[in-house]
């Protein structure tokens, strides 16, 4: 367990590290799980203790979100008087992102092969 | 009040262990309540456990900094959580069946369908072009999207708010959305999920079925690369087309 926690915050502080150094768009934690994904790809197995710590914390994945969501309340005020075309874009969106998406990959994948 | 426990509540809404513990309760209580209402989608525990902390901190009158100086212990862990993805995504791209080919194309219509269908709908909806430019990265993780919004000139506090706000439409609707339209297969439900609604979206499809959040977890990072990519680019061609 603390081993498996060294190596993600390990892996996670090389992100950070590389994106800072080379001035990236893309977000330390992000690149963090790149590095150990190749890592595992190449080591062809995946530890049996980060794997029960990974599962562990990754269970409760939604709870990392609360403090986010809360601060979204605390500064709904920068929706300003455009909040209905906000939601609506966002409602929108989202239901027919879910919708491309799904029915693209469900087409590729399963449109002439088995059901599931 | 009673000095004594005057004393104790000065103590109480200063001390990060309340606003830390209050979190968790909070979570409990809205993943019960989406238990016991048999996982109804609707009933999403994130935002349960949003709306009973955000109505405590109005009673108390408690700010919203003082709370998360408690409540960023548990926002920390994003970073790791973040990195532990790469185990599914392991374990999938080691047994992987679904070609690379069509999880390309899924990706680049998807990234594209959100930022398009987003900036489209809030023109129909008369936004102005700042909002419009802060709604397009939407549906990707939080840093990436800010950083997008910056580039196109957006507003990043602005797109932080509505990445969040998607991440929960995505983990409340989304199901509903798939069943209607009957796309069954766990890889495309949890790769739908990623892609639209990022990392609330992929907590959501990890605690509904194993391969699911596999194929989630890998849609945030693919997702992340694709918008990153695309955005700019449609939106170079926008402003060529003159549409501002």
């Amino acid at each position: 367990m603390l081993i498996a926690l060294t190596q993600l915050l390990f892996c996670q502080l090389m992100g950070e590290v590389i994106t800072r150094a080379l001035d990236l768009a893309i977000p330390g934690p992000v690149i963090g799980m790149s590095l150990l994904l190749v890592a595992l790809l190449y080591r062809q197995s995946i530890p049996e203790n980060l794997e029960t710590t990974a599962e562990g914390i990754l269970s409760h994945l939604s709870l990392l979100f609360v403090p986010a969501g809360v601060g979204v309340v605390a500064h709904l005020t920068v929706l300003g008087n455009e909040w209905q075309a906000i939601i609506g874009s966002l409602i929108g969106s989202t239901v027919i992102t879910v919708l491309v998406t799904g029915w693209v990959l469900q087409r590729l994948h399963h449109g002439a092969s088995h059901e599931s | 009040m009673n000095p004594d426990f005057g004393e104790v509540w000065v103590y109480l809404s200063a001390s990060p262990l309340t606003a830390l513990t209050t979190t968790l309760v909070a979570y409990l209580a809205g993943d019960w309540i989406y238990q016991k209402s048999g996982k109804m989608p609707i009933l999403n525990p994130v935002l349960i456990a949003v709306i009973v902390i955000t109505i405590g901190l109005t009673v108390t009158g408690i700010d919203y900094w003082t709370y998360f100086e408690g409540a960023q212990f548990v926002h920390f862990l994003l970073g790791p959580a973040t990195v532990a993805l790469a185990i599914p995504v392991a374990r999938l791209l080691r047994t992987m069946r679904t070609g690379f080919g069509a999880l390309a194309i899924a990706i680049v219509l998807g990234s594209a369908t959100a930022a398009i269908s987003a900036v489209f709908i809030a023109e129909l909806l008369d936004a102005s072009e700042q909002t419009v430019l802060s709604l397009a990265p939407k549906s990707v993780t939080t840093p990436i999207a800010m950083g997008i919004a910056e580039r196109i000139g957006g507003l990043p506090s602005l797109t932080a708010v509505c990445v969040i706000m998607t991440g929960i439409i995505g983990a409340m609707l989304g199901p509903y959305v798939l069943n209607l339209a009957r796309i069954t297969s766990w890889d495309a439900r949890g790769f739908a999920m990623g892609v639209a609604a990022h990392g609330i979206g992929t907590a959501r499809a990890i605690q509904i079925n194993q391969e699911a959040g596999a194929f989630a977890s890998l849609a945030i990072g693919l997702n992340g690369l694709a918008t990153a990519t695309l955005i700019p680019i449609l939106y170079s061609l926008w402003q060529w087309w003159g549409g501002s």
